[in-house]
């Protein structure tokens, strides 16, 4: 590139970093202060980008993106009080599953509300055009975002350090539990911090409407470079979200400079792997103060005992009948509800007694559901080896993102999965001549002893039996015991001869092993398997199925996925808004159990 | 019999001295204090032979194999036990629990995945809970336990190990009073009955000066006075330490 | 008394089944729904014409409509929904290439026709082609191919190409590469930008495409992306002087969002709605504006002719039996809003064509003038290179 073209380059990274930058900072003002990952944070920006867009031709330009900033971040508060204040309380990620609901119903909101055609909205007056730059003409708006971003960098690097309120934001940043101690009133500085975070997104997405169109799928796209500008800099550190939001619009830009284009679909979360593995805390960032109190005391893990195993037995005796019963497509629905009740109780095992969040575990589905394709399809394996052996490439893909993530600790390490997880579903997306690319690979039929639905049933009803019976008697045995040491008081672990991360490697290993399990019964069932598969939303619906259940139960998460497939099933053909509908019935659960189903009911029988 | 050998131990953060050349020694079923002023270096003497740092200089031997450069859970299986100033056990867990997670990672037994986990150890556990007085609150759950009597389980997982050594950081940090003196004297008779050298830092004078059979007295990094409470206590150096210049 | 009433109802129901042929249509209605809403009111209006002239075969035809959530995995089991549950005739839909492919896959597997109506990858009908999957649209290498000849031409000589990475944009790059090249011999490509769908970094990717100094430009860039690239390109006067083509720009789902930014000039596919004056057009029109009081969009003309190919396979086969639906539509000809179609028996693709033309403002949006429809029986290769493709009979 010549001199002219770095500099434009480099003056469209700074744009972009700039309007990243927007967005990131108030989802982690909101992280460092209240310990939410806020989902809902591409939304709100989403939210700010249709209401500037819908509000400007009355308005103008101007008091459009001032109104949906505030419009935005009243609704932030709102949410804060109306849902997340309620679960303070409850386990750590349950307001995580709160914010899922809302992306649902936000997106299911917009639609209804603003139609699901692309709105481009004006351009900014005074800024529509073009100054030339080096010889090439360079957006004037543009270069108000390159101003802006240090701008707002400033303000609200004074607000916290010149203000009272900054310094109690400052302060509950670096010790919630002190400054609650000295008396600041918790409840309010976390509304205004969440509406401060959601004015910084609705103004985000209000400023970008003059480069890009409000879109229904601008909440998830927001979200997921938001989380990476976050993590990258350092959970909690606006100077961190600064600097990382440099890095990668600058890396972005430079990529399509230089022609590799192609890897623009994957490249901040490589930038966010190599982050993390080399600065555990991001680049800026500090280590996250380890929750004291009765807080961070986790309840005991429940144990099958006669009563409930006599049950178990009962039930997989009724799950034997179910081919006499039912039509096929409830063998359809069944076998789908198996398959995730494992990929969840496997997700389980290393998130509730590991402690481990993995927030990609769904590579490890795709990359059994892989195995089980390319074996069937290129190496032309039987069937019954495709089934054994492709859980090996997920154990593979497992022990090596697990080598890296037991080495961080909290959202930093289900950033890492997350990323992994990206990388690899970017590798299966363009692969083309492998993994048959975006489209996937079609034509992994089973053998036919397994063709029917009902012999296809009982094979996963006994393979998944089997997986999570022995996924839950590892909980039981000293394996199980030895994770929950380890995140219990990785110290005392470590004083009486534990290797907290080889343990917890291992059990990272063991639940991707089953994942993939899951994955390779899941592309035989369906006859093909694509990207989709190890995609993010595929994770999260892993993440919701065990929060749902009950993240520290033990049977929870195989009820949550239980309820989540039929809920999905159920809700997406009765009901014409079916996100919106899962979103409304996610967060009621949330809310009225904050603990999980499981663990509402552990909670009653105790009493 | 000389259990633990500390030989000019060293270590200093980035440029303050937080130890400097200390050397000492402590026999089994003795039970040996070392007090100090804070930031005298009682915490990283204590975080040195536990393996949690790595000291700059000097050596640490138990039994005549060197603990230097060994990592916490290697310093364990080579019979070093300990418990926190701030107790740490296993919250999810119940009190026998706790101490059957020692004993299997005593018998290497750790990453087994069938066993039945509770039925493992368990009447060893039982014993080792009965010695500190914790049987009859064997199957609570950890978090539910008064602080004294979390104290008691960590001196009970430490035992598992069939410990040669002892390190107790604070043991009687936030206890009532008259617990403390119950519970020194326990680590006193297990320490007798079972030959283990003790070593534990402590503030309550009373306690050191009546239960200790040596006290070590640390000073800005350095020992200043060592011998039995007696002698310690009447040393002009310490006087001036703890009650200022005569 | 209440099990009777069941059981009288439960008789009524199946007696009602039998009147019916259903149609089992997925899509992905809340993922993409800015072409399906409109497809949906195009099925709907056929539907409702169909039944009011009698129905098919003598029965009535209902369509069982399904969201599938837009993942090939729950398409999957939703589509054995249809098929066990509801006992469709046939399934019918589909909106992306994994998804289509994978309902294509599971309809070969349980004999069943499938009607793709949407998806666009050339695999669908070529390399996975199967015996029961027919597909409505013209396929990207189609409507790629009639571009080629506007192109070929100008005679530009230095071609920059950006597109959206997955399969859709790659095979459109590929086949636009390729015939170009045999049609304007000597042709250079000189830049090719891949953008993640949907996340287009349009100034860098303009900066980059200007950089190289082209004197064409091909996208198949569509939606939010193209409105991007769109209004970078404006601001920063990359299309000044520059022939650019642009595939399915022409579709009102994505030009009428550009509204004055439309960029004039530019040769594209689409469907301009309010200008095509055929009879049969007309009537369309007519009738989808009285039913809903809005304009069609291309979605609502694929929804409205696929229903109205699945009547007419079964009308023509005189039976909703698999095996005989597939007969009767291997080489099918019937009546679309865009005129006659022929369904190729060779691979299954209908003759459905696209219309080409440039954009240009009026009154502030964005409409397509010079146009001409391309029929798409004209687009194709020669036969013995689609047999050669397709591995399926």
């Amino acid at each position: 590139m010549s001199g002219s073209a770095l500099l434009l380059q480099f003056l469209n990274g700074l744009a972009g970093a700039n309007s990243l930058f927007l967005v990131a900072a108030g989802l982690s003002l909101i992280f460092g202060v209240s310990r939410i990952v806020n989902f809902a944070h591409g939304s709100l920006y989403m939210l700010g980008m249709y209401v500037a867009v819908w509000l400007a031709p009355a308005t103008g330009f101007w008091a459009a993106v001032l109104l949906a900033a505030l419009i935005v971040a009243a609704t932030g508060a709102l949410v804060e009080i109306g849902v997340l204040r309620r679960l303070y309380q409850a386990p750590e990620l349950l307001q995580l599953l709160a914010t899922f609901a809302l992306v649902l119903i936000v997106r299911d909101f917009a639609l209804w509300a603003w139609g699901p055609q692309d709105m481009l909205g004006p351009r900014a007056p005074g800024f529509g055009d073009a100054v030339f730059i080096a010889g090439a003409a360079f957006p004037r708006y543009d270069l108000l975002l390159i101003a802006l971003g240090p701008l707002v960098f400033v303000l609200l690097h004074a607000l916290l350090t010149r203000t009272r309120w900054g310094t109690l934001v400052r302060a509950a940043t670096e010790d919630r539990e002190m400054a609650a101690a000295l008396g600041v009133n918790q409840r309010w500085l976390f509304t205004g911090i969440f509406g401060l975070g959601a004015l910084l997104a609705g103004a985000g997405g209000a400023l970008a409407v003059p480069r890009e169109p409000a879109s229904l799928a601008v909440d998830l796209a927001a979200i997921s470079d938001a989380f990476v500008v976050v993590v990258v800099g350092g959970l909690g550190s606006v100077p961190g979200a600064f600097l990382a939001a440099l890095v990668i619009g600058e890396v972005k830009a430079f990529c399509i400079g230089y022609g590799y284009s192609e890897i623009t679909l994957a490249v901040e979360f490589i930038v966010m792997a190599v982050v993390l593995v080399l600065r555990p805390w991001g680049l800026l960032g500090k280590p996250l103060p380890a929750p004291r109190g009765a807080a961070a005391v986790e309840p005991p893990l429940g144990r099958i005992d006669r009563k409930a195993a006599l049950a178990l037995a009962c039930l997989a005796a009724l799950l034997a009948g179910l081919p006499l019963a039912g039509d096929e497509y409830t063998l359809v629905l069944a076998t789908d509800i198996l398959v995730f009740a494992l990929f969840a109780v496997s997700l389980h095992f290393i998130m509730g007694p590991g402690g481990l969040a993995s927030f990609g575990h769904a590579a490890y589905l795709g990359l059994g559901a892989y195995g089980a394709a390319l074996l069937l399809l290129r190496a032309h394996a039987p069937t019954e080896a495709a089934l054994a052996l492709a859980p090996l490439l997920a154990l593979g893909g497992a022990a090596l993102c697990g080598w890296f993530a037991v080495r961080l600790a909290g959202v930093y390490l289900a950033m890492l999965t997350l990323a992994f997880a990206q990388i690899v579903w970017s590798i299966a997306f363009q692969w083309d001549s492998v993994t048959g690319g975006s489209n996937g690979l079609i034509g992994v039929w089973p053998a036919p002893w397994l063709a029917s639905k009902s012999a296809y049933y009982y094979l996963a009803l006994l393979v998944c039996g089997i997986g999570i019976a022995l996924l839950w008697r590892a909980l039981g045995a000293p394996l199980g015991y030895t994770l929950r040491a380890g995140r219990d008081a990785p110290l005392r672990a470590d004083a009486i001869g534990i290797d907290v991360r080889r343990v917890q490697w291992i059990g990272f290993a063991i639940a991707g092993t089953f994942a993939g399990i899951a994955g390779a019964l899941y592309a035989f069932s369906k006859g093909s398997i694509s990207p989709e598969t190890l995609s993010v939303p595929r994770s999260v619906d892993a993440l919701v199925m065990v929060l749902l259940g009950g993240v520290q139960t033990l049977t929870g998460p195989a009820w949550g996925a239980v309820l989540f497939v039929w809920l999905q099933d159920e809700l997406a053909r009765e009901v014409e808004y079916w996100r919106a509908a899962i979103g409304a019935v996610v967060l009621a659960l949330v809310l009225v159990f904050p603990r999980g189903l499981a663990g509402y009911l552990k909670e009653r029988f105790a009493r | 019999m000389t259990a633990l050998v500390v030989q000019g131990l060293t270590k200093s953060y980035g440029g303050v001295q937080a130890l400097r050349g200390v050397s000492f020694s402590v026999s089994t079923g003795e039970l040996v204090a070392i007090i100090g002023p804070n930031g005298a270096g009682k915490t990283t003497c204590f975080n040195l032979l536990n393996g949690q740092l790595a000291p700059d200089a000097g050596d640490i031997t138990l039994d005549g194999r060197s603990l230097v450069g060994r990592a916490p859970r290697d310093i364990w299986r080579l019979g070093v036990g300990r418990t926190f100033q701030i107790t740490a056990t296993f919250g999810s867990m119940s009190v026998r629990e706790n101490v059957q997670m020692a004993l299997v990672s005593r018998e290497r037994r750790l990453y087994a995945p069938f066993a039945a986990f509770p039925r493992l150890y368990a009447a060893e556990a039982d014993a080792l809970l009965e010695r500190v007085g914790m049987l009859e609150q064997a199957a609570r759950p950890c978090a539910l336990l008064a602080y004294g009597d979390l104290k008691r389980v960590e001196l009970a997982i430490a035992l598992a190990n069939r410990p040669r050594l002892l390190l107790m950081d604070e043991p009687t940090a936030g206890m009532a009073s008259e617990e403390r003196g119950a519970l020194i004297a326990l680590a006193r008779a297990l320490a007798k009955t079972d030959g283990i050298a003790v070593l534990f830092t402590e503030h309550d004078m009373e306690i050191v000066f009546g239960h200790a059979d040596r006290v070590l007295v640390l000073h800005a990094g350095e020992l200043i006075a060592v011998g039995a409470p007696e002698v310690v206590r009447v040393d002009a150096r310490v006087q001036e330490l703890y009650l200022g210049a005569p | 008394m209440r099990l009777l009433v069941f059981l009288s109802g439960v008789l009524l129901a199946g007696g009602a089944a039998a009147q019916t042929v259903k149609i089992g249509e997925l899509n992905s209605y809340k993922v993409f729904p800015a072409f399906l809403e409109p497809y949906r009111k195009g099925m709907q209006l056929a539907l409702e014409e169909i039944n009011a002239a009698g129905g098919v075969a003598g029965r009535k035809l209902e369509l069982v409509v399904r969201d599938d959530g837009g993942t090939p995995g729950d398409a999957v089991r939703v589509a054995e929904e249809l098929l066990a549950r509801e006992k469709v005739n046939l399934l019918m839909g589909t909106f992306a290439s994994n998804v289509g492919l994978a309902v294509a896959n599971l309809a070969n597997q349980r004999k069943v026709l499938f009607l793709a109506s949407e998806p666009l990858t050339d695999k669908l009908v070529w390399e996975d082609g199967n015996r029961y999957t027919f597909r409505l649209r013209p396929s990207t290498y189609m409507q790629t191919a009639m571009l080629i000849g506007q192109a070929a031409k100008l005679g530009r000589k230095r071609w920059a190409i950006v597109y959206p990475s997955y399969e859709y944009g790659q095979s459109a790059t590929a086949s636009f590469k390729k015939l170009l090249a045999k049609a304007q011999p000597g042709v250079q490509f000189v830049a090719e930008q891949a953008a993640p769908l949907g996340k287009i970094d349009a100034g860098a990717v303009v900066q980059a495409l200007a950089q190289a100094k082209p004197d064409a430009i091909f996208s198949s860039l569509f939606a939010a992306d193209l409105q991007k690239f769109v209004r970078e390109g404006n601001t920063r006067g990359l299309f000044r002087n520059l022939a650019v083509f642009n595939l399915l720009g022409g579709e009102p789902e994505y030009l009428d969002p550009l509204q004055d930014e439309t960029p004039e000039g530019w040769w594209v596919t689409g469907y301009p709605w309010s200008a095509i004056d055929t009879p049969e057009h007309r009537r369309f029109r007519d009738a989808y504006q009285k039913r809903w009081q809005d304009y069609p969009r291309q979605g609502s003309v694929v929804g409205y002719t696929a229903v109205h190919a699945a009547a007419n396979a079964i009308t023509k086969a005189k039976s909703a039996d698999s095996e005989k639906l597939v007969e009767a539509l291997k080489g099918l000809q019937m009546q679309s809003p865009f005129g006659p179609i022929t369904w190729r028996p060779i691979d299954h693709q209908s003759t459905m064509g696209a219309y080409v033309g440039q954009l240009a403002k009026k009154g502030g949006k964005g409409v397509m003038v010079n146009w001409y429809y391309a029929d798409g029986a004209k687009y194709q290769p020669p036969d013995q290179e689609a047999r050669a493709l397709r591995k399926a009979p």
